[in-house]
């Protein structure tokens, strides 16, 4: 894209309404596609939040303007998913970056077995979610699965632990799964952003005499500052919005402790018809994310400045 | 500098943790999928089957089901890739050579639909597609994989676009190539990296896919791969974890096979993309 915006055959006025007439040319087998059925459902559904649709094929639809809207606010099941979601996505998002960190500046070393971990870190990411959440309810299974034999071996619970069923472990269980499904994204582009790193910034400091605590803490984290804003916001996103991976896992269950935003939504509309309502949920998730997306880049944008 | 012993012995066990976070439910699933049944019944489950069995993959696949939903997902991850292509590959193009107006309006759209949370999509996809009689139907889930599937597509193949000197377009159009002849003789075969990368990656991403799958999808000859697998947890009791497992192994080769191939690539390619982009 750099070469674009520097060579010069660009800034030449007499080309362009050509150049306009052929991009749109190009355009044009994407576009409808796209309008019909990308650009014009995100806008309906916006609107859908207002009113009062419900499935069915002969159903009067009406404008019923903020109505769903003052109906969630009193819907406290609806907050209890939301206060899950929250901590899903901040848990998540947080112990997922952590650990990436942890292991980009592991691999972004000489040490051995790095071949072995970066191929093993990739391999979450190309896994189906379903399968992801087959395989985990298979290892926290509480008769044969193997996280309880382990346990009780090492003495840390003398009875199994149904992990996925019980009111307590649901949550932070699901967490777990859901941080060993986004490690690899978030490792591979923080390695990436590790590798860009000036080699010669840490041979200063080690001349002046910093350590390897003082080098992280002043050369890498700066650094890296613009890629970790990047994945975290990402991360952020594509968590608060996930869906198969816990609608596999438990459900929502047990007793909604796993009732993530997404699936409360998905039921509202698929389970019990409220096309309207749950499209209203949408619209909140939207404005929580956006909202939440400002203060974290704002933030974070200013304090580079 | 060198790095001290006890540092080493930190990282190596560090690594080694990763190692078993990472890879130890891997292993399970696979060693899973080779116990007999009673093996799997076993209180004091080994990490490795005592036996190699592979009756629960000759079990998976006489399950109806499960062949029709590996048919059923293989048909739509074709189709929808090889419609991602036709359709991207001039849109990047554009993307990366004009500075025409449709190109700030293509990043805000491609970036709105990372934020968008897929509900509010669905219900009026939903709406769209069942007048149509597109409900239920493949070519219905081809067409809305092709068009969810198209940021990430066009994110990544301008990208490469951008990579292509222009110095050879500008060659062959010095010596009479028209536009289109340029794009077909000079940037495609240039391209084929990225096309190759970008075909994985919506090949993959429609093959993974569920929850798209799970509204529009409802009759049962239809379902996809991840669609019957999760209906086999659902029905718990008797549910049967070995070809479950076996099943689950299957389901997982095709993105491995094009990871392996991508993995090289993967740190360097993906990312120079987002660069330049």
């Amino acid at each position: 894209m750099t070469a674009t915006l520097t060579a010069p055959t660009q800034v030449k006025k007499p080309g362009k309404p050509k150049q306009n007439r052929e991009a749109i040319l190009l355009f044009l087998p994407a576009l409808l596609p796209v309008l019909i059925l990308s650009v014009y459902p995100l806008i309906r559904g916006i609107a859908l939040g207002f009113t009062d649709a419900r499935a069915g094929l002969h159903v009067e639809t009406n404008f019923v303007g903020f109505d769903n809207f003052s109906k969630l606010l009193h819907n406290n099941l609806f907050w209890d998913s939301f206060r899950i979601g929250v901590i899903w996505t901040l848990s998540v998002t947080i112990l997922q970056f952590v650990a990436a960190l942890g292991l980009a500046l592991l691999l972004n070393t000489d040490i051995k077995f790095r071949g072995v971990a970066r191929t093993l870190a990739l391999i979450p990411w190309a896994m189906p979610p379903v399968v992801v959440a087959i395989m985990w309810r298979l290892l926290l299974h509480p008769t044969n699965g193997p996280v309880n034999e382990i346990l009780q071996n090492l003495h840390l619970t003398d009875h199994p632990i149904n992990f996925l069923g019980n009111f307590s472990t649901a949550l932070p269980a699901v967490i777990v799964v859901g941080i060993w499904v986004g490690m690899p994204m978030t490792t591979v582009t923080l390695l990436a952003g590790l590798q860009g790193i000036d080699r010669t910034l840490y041979e200063a400091a080690a001349v002046d005499g910093a350590g390897a605590w003082s080098q992280f803490w002043n050369i890498t984290l700066p650094q890296l500052r613009t890629v970790i804003v990047a994945i975290t916001s990402l991360d952020m996103i594509w968590n608060f919005n996930s869906f198969g991976l816990v609608y596999v896992l438990t459900a929502g269950g047990p007793g909604g402790k796993t009732m993530l935003p997404m699936l409360f939504a998905y039921n509202e509309a698929f389970r019990y018809g409220n096309f309207g309502m749950a499209a209203a949920m949408g619209d909140v998730m939207v404005v929580i994310i956006i909202l939440f997306l400002f203060f974290y880049l704002r933030n974070r944008l200013r304090s580079e400045a | 500098m060198r790095t001290r012993p006890t540092t080493r012995a930190l990282q190596y066990i560090a690594v080694l943790a990763y190692l078993i976070f990472l890879g130890f439910p891997l292993l399970w699933l696979i060693s899973s999928s080779l116990k007999s049944p009673r093996e799997f019944a076993s209180v004091t489950p080994s990490i490795l089957p005592k036996h190699v069995d592979f009756s629960n993959y000759t079990d998976a696949l006489n399950e109806q089901g499960l062949v029709r939903g590996l048919g059923n997902s293989l048909q739509i991850s074709v189709y929808s890739t090889i419609l991602v292509l036709i359709v991207a590959l001039p849109v990047s193009y554009a993307l990366a050579r004009f500075r025409s107006r449709l190109r700030p309006l293509t990043n805000g759209w491609i970036l709105v639909s990372q934020v968008f949370p897929v509900i509010l999509i669905v219900i009026p996809l939903f709406m769209i597609l069942r007048p149509l009689h597109l409900t239920n139907t493949i070519p219905g889930v081809v067409i809305v994989y092709m068009v969810w599937s198209l940021p990430f597509a066009l994110w990544m193949l301008q990208g490469y676009v951008a990579a292509v000197p222009r110095e050879l377009e500008e060659a062959a159009s010095v010596d009479g190539a028209s536009r289109l002849r340029t794009i077909v003789s000079i940037v495609m075969p240039l391209l084929r990296p990225g096309l190759i990368a970008t075909a994985m990656f919506t090949f993959i991403s429609a093959w993974n896919e569920f929850f798209f799958a799970l509204v529009l999808l409802q009759d049962p000859q239809l379902k996809t791969l991840p669609l019957v697998l999760a209906r086999f947890v659902g029905a718990e009791g008797q549910v049967q974890f070995g070809p479950l497992a076996a099943a689950s192994v299957l389901a997982t080769v095709p993105s491995l096979v094009f990871f392996a191939f991508l993995q090289r690539r993967l740190t360097s390619g993906l990312l120079s993309g987002a660069v330049k982009g």
